[in-house]
């Protein structure tokens, strides 16, 4: 077997030993167990710890499977995704006077799993469980820019929505890249005429967009004169999507 | 003291945790923290806290919630408090202990006791002045078992060594300076709960005081829901404690339920129906608790009625840890969209009886309508759906009892973060169910408490417009459906009553 790395192997032996095993294992007998010198398995142990896919028992020291072994196979539940944001989705409502709406992606498109009435008493219908293009939605943007499989923008059929929808490649990936870089997407009437949005990605593990949160409104209450997001928003934006993802951190 | 004083503390005192809420004017949440506490179930059917841990938990939150936000006491107008309801603590004036382990709602040791003063005429007497006949889910049976349990303790009482209260007492006795000049007072929501307290006058009564033998000394004084008690010495030095509220009370307030007709439900572990009832006291035909709304200093006394869902969120709960069916609990959302519907499949909860309208003890859980087609995913509708049912079993009663139709009804707690709950609970009561933006209603109802008492709020108006709508769910089930779903899961209900006596 040529080309394989053997620091790889002996943590899968480690992870294949304690699974094998019904409880807790010392360190000295996963030494003997795996022929290796105790400092070496030690070493590898640390490391697996610190990713999350090994736990150590506080009291004895003995190593078992953790939980991110568990979860690694298991996309992140979107009902999960809504329970923890609910608090901080209200929150931002409250704040910036705006509709919140948290979307993931589903297919080419982002799916509604949680929305929040702009809270002044208007008429309104409740979204969640709708459909929205990736390339004309602030939230669609942010998942592009996060989602690991962001080659998918070469195969997105880009329809018109308003005069204000991106309908080249090559804009969306620059818009794409550029999102990337400032954290935060904002949108000026390329869905709707008149509505802007500003969202920002709910970020878990290596920091990929599991989500996003964003914030929607007529455009005069979302758009300064500039062209660009009123002072404050996107950090508002940004700073609720994080708290967010610091609650996906506590538990998975 | 120095500081803001613009905004307002709610210290919220429940089964599973303590936690300490800061609003501002607006009634919007801007610093949050929470301590949980042991269960100990020492017997089958005993559940226990230990009120000196809550208390020590309480001095935690508080500060905790403060810095979160960089606040200090001087920030806070007002503290309010809502606790979990019917919880019996007795304690030592003197050294400021519990004299024994605070007996929790979901204790069924008085059960015994009130089922002897429900007999005959004791019972009669009591449903007249307290509005509701004995049942063990009060407290006064609890402390009638701590008095006849605890060495010395009947004598201790009547010396006026030692202290009775729900949980609010004991932590504003404590706020206040405990066995250094403590403040010995309830509310008159909590009071309406022990089966000690007239419901007209809101005060205790001497006859009911004499059959249960309970000392008048033991008791604390029963207060409005938005007064001035006293002043923190501890925990939060300086700021007024302004009110006080059953936790279901509480929400009501926080939802500003304030006319009659006006109806909330918390949906939590169970599921409490709380609708306003203006001065009127409702005898309920249907298995359903008239009780204290609310009272302001000065004004007349508002009532509700209650109908009380034992089983909600701890049937998700027991989904997930039981069978096992799901990792967490807003996983069964994923589970049930798998499914279009129930597959013929319906499950009653009635895992310790069944409470409002039924009040059956001896009613136990059944799963019916199981077939080779039935997958887990329409197990999880059912469970679901379970909750929607018995939701509207309790607004039919209501409207039976009060004349009063729902035109929409309010919703909080963790499980109206379901949206396929809600959406069902609207279909089958089949008029709008809305959401508020801030879902914490009972924090936010002890808070109003208190800033009203300091005049922090003006008035009920001013928190009226507090309240926003953050959801609407519209009912979307066709009446053919919704009839054709609630005479199967009529059906089902059936099947559960009288199983413990084995005559079903």
């Amino acid at each position: 077997m040529a080309g394989t790395i053997q620091s790889i192997e002996r943590a899968a032996a480690v992870l294949h030993l304690l699974g094998a095993v019904g409880e807790p294992v010392p360190l000295g007998e996963l030494a003997r167990t795996l022929d290796l010198p105790k400092p070496t398995v030690h070493g590898i142990t640390r490391t697996l710890v610190e990713v999350g896919f090994v736990v150590q028992d506080p009291e004895t020291g003995h190593y078992a499977l953790g939980r991110g072994l568990r979860d690694l196979g298991a996309r992140l539940d979107p009902h999960l995704l809504r329970a923890r944001a609910v608090n901080w989705a209200d929150g931002l409502a409250a704040r910036t006077g705006l509709e919140v709406q948290l979307g993931i992606l589903s297919g080419t498109t982002v799916e509604i799993v949680h929305h929040v009435f702009r809270p002044d008493g208007s008429p309104q219908r409740l979204r969640t469980g709708e459909i929205q293009p990736l390339h004309a939605s602030a939230l669609g943007q942010v998942l592009l820019a996060f989602s690991p499989t962001s080659s998918r923008l070469r195969n997105l059929e880009l329809p018109v929505h308003t005069p204000a929808t991106l309908t080249s490649r090559l804009e969306l990936t620059r818009v794409v890249q550029s999102v990337r870089r400032q954290g935060w997407a904002h949108v000026d009437g390329a869905l709707r005429p008149g509505v802007a949005a500003v969202a920002a990605p709910v970020r878990h593990h290596l920091g990929i967009g599991v989500g996003a949160l964003g914030v929607v409104g007529p455009r005069e209450w979302v758009i300064g004169p500039d062209g660009a997001p009123r002072a404050g928003l996107a950090e508002q934006v940004t700073a609720s999507a994080e708290a967010i993802a610091a609650t996906l951190q506590e538990r998975l | 003291m120095t500081g803001s004083r613009s905004y307002v503390a709610a210290l919220d005192q429940g089964t599973t945790s303590t936690r300490c809420l800061v609003f501002d004017h607006a009634g919007r949440m801007v610093a949050a923290a929470q301590h949980e506490h042991r269960q100990h179930y020492p017997q089958p059917g005993w559940a226990e806290h230990d009120a000196a841990e809550i208390w020590q938990n309480c001095l935690r939150v508080l500060p905790e919630a403060l810095a979160s936000a960089g606040l200090v006491p001087g920030d806070l107008a007002a503290l309010g408090i809502a606790n979990q309801r019917e919880t019996t603590v007795v304690w030592d004036r003197t050294t400021g202990r519990p004299v024994a382990p605070a007996i929790t709602w979901q204790d069924t040791r008085g059960a015994e006791i009130a089922a002897q003063l429900a007999d005959g005429p004791t019972g009669d007497l009591f449903e007249e002045v307290c509005g509701m006949r004995p049942a063990g889910y009060f407290s006064a049976p609890r402390l009638r078992w701590l008095l006849d349990h605890v060495p010395g303790l009947q004598r201790r009482a009547r010396t006026g060594e030692i202290a009775f209260g729900t949980m609010e007492s004991w932590l504003i006795w404590n706020l206040t300076g405990g066995p250094d000049g403590g403040v010995h007072v309830t509310d008159v929501t909590n009071a309406s709960r022990t089966l000690l307290a007239d419901v007209r006058t809101l005060q205790w009564d001497q006859r009911l005081l004499d059959v249960l033998d309970v000392p008048v000394e033991l008791l604390p004084e029963i207060r409005p829901n938005a007064q001035v008690y006293g002043e923190c010495r501890v925990g939060l030095p300086g700021v007024p404690i302004g009110g006080a509220f059953g936790d279901q009370q509480a929400a009501l307030f926080g939802q500003t339920c304030f006319a009659t007709g006006e109806a909330k439900c918390t949906y939590g572990t169970g599921a409490f129906l709380l609708m306003n009832t203006g001065d009127q006291i409702t005898r309920s035909d249907h298995g359903l608790l008239s009780t204290v709304a609310y009272q302001l200093e000065g004004q007349p006394t508002a009532y509700a009625t209650e109908g009380s869902i034992a089983v909600a969120g701890s049937l998700v709960q027991w989904f997930r840890d039981s069978l096992e069916m799901i990792g967490s609990a807003p996983e069964i959302e994923t589970l049930a969209r798998r499914v279009e519907d129930n597959g013929g499949c319906y499950i009653v909860p009635a895992f310790a009886g069944l409470f409002a309208p039924r009040w059956d003890p001896d009613a136990r859980g059944v799963v019916v309508g199981l077939t080779s087609y039935v997958t887990k995913a329409h197990l999880a509708r059912a469970v679901l759906e379970a909750t929607g049912w018995q939701t509207a079993e309790v607004v039919e009663a209501m409207a039976a009892d009060t004349g009063i139709a729902f035109t929409r009804l309010r919703v909080d707690g963790g499980m109206t973060s379901n949206h396929l709950l809600m959406q069902f609970v609207s279909d089958v009561l089949g008029v709008p169910v809305e959401r508020p933006l801030v879902s914490e209603s009972v924090s936010l109802g002890a808070a109003y408490a208190a800033g009203l008492a300091v005049g922090y709020w003006p008035d009920l108006e001013v928190l009226r417009g507090n309240w926003h709508r953050a959801a609407t769910w519209e009912p979307a089930m066709s009446p053919a459906v919704r009839e054709r779903e609630r005479a199967a899961w009529g059906r089902a209900v059936e099947r559960t009553l009288g199983w413990e006596r084995g005559d079903a």
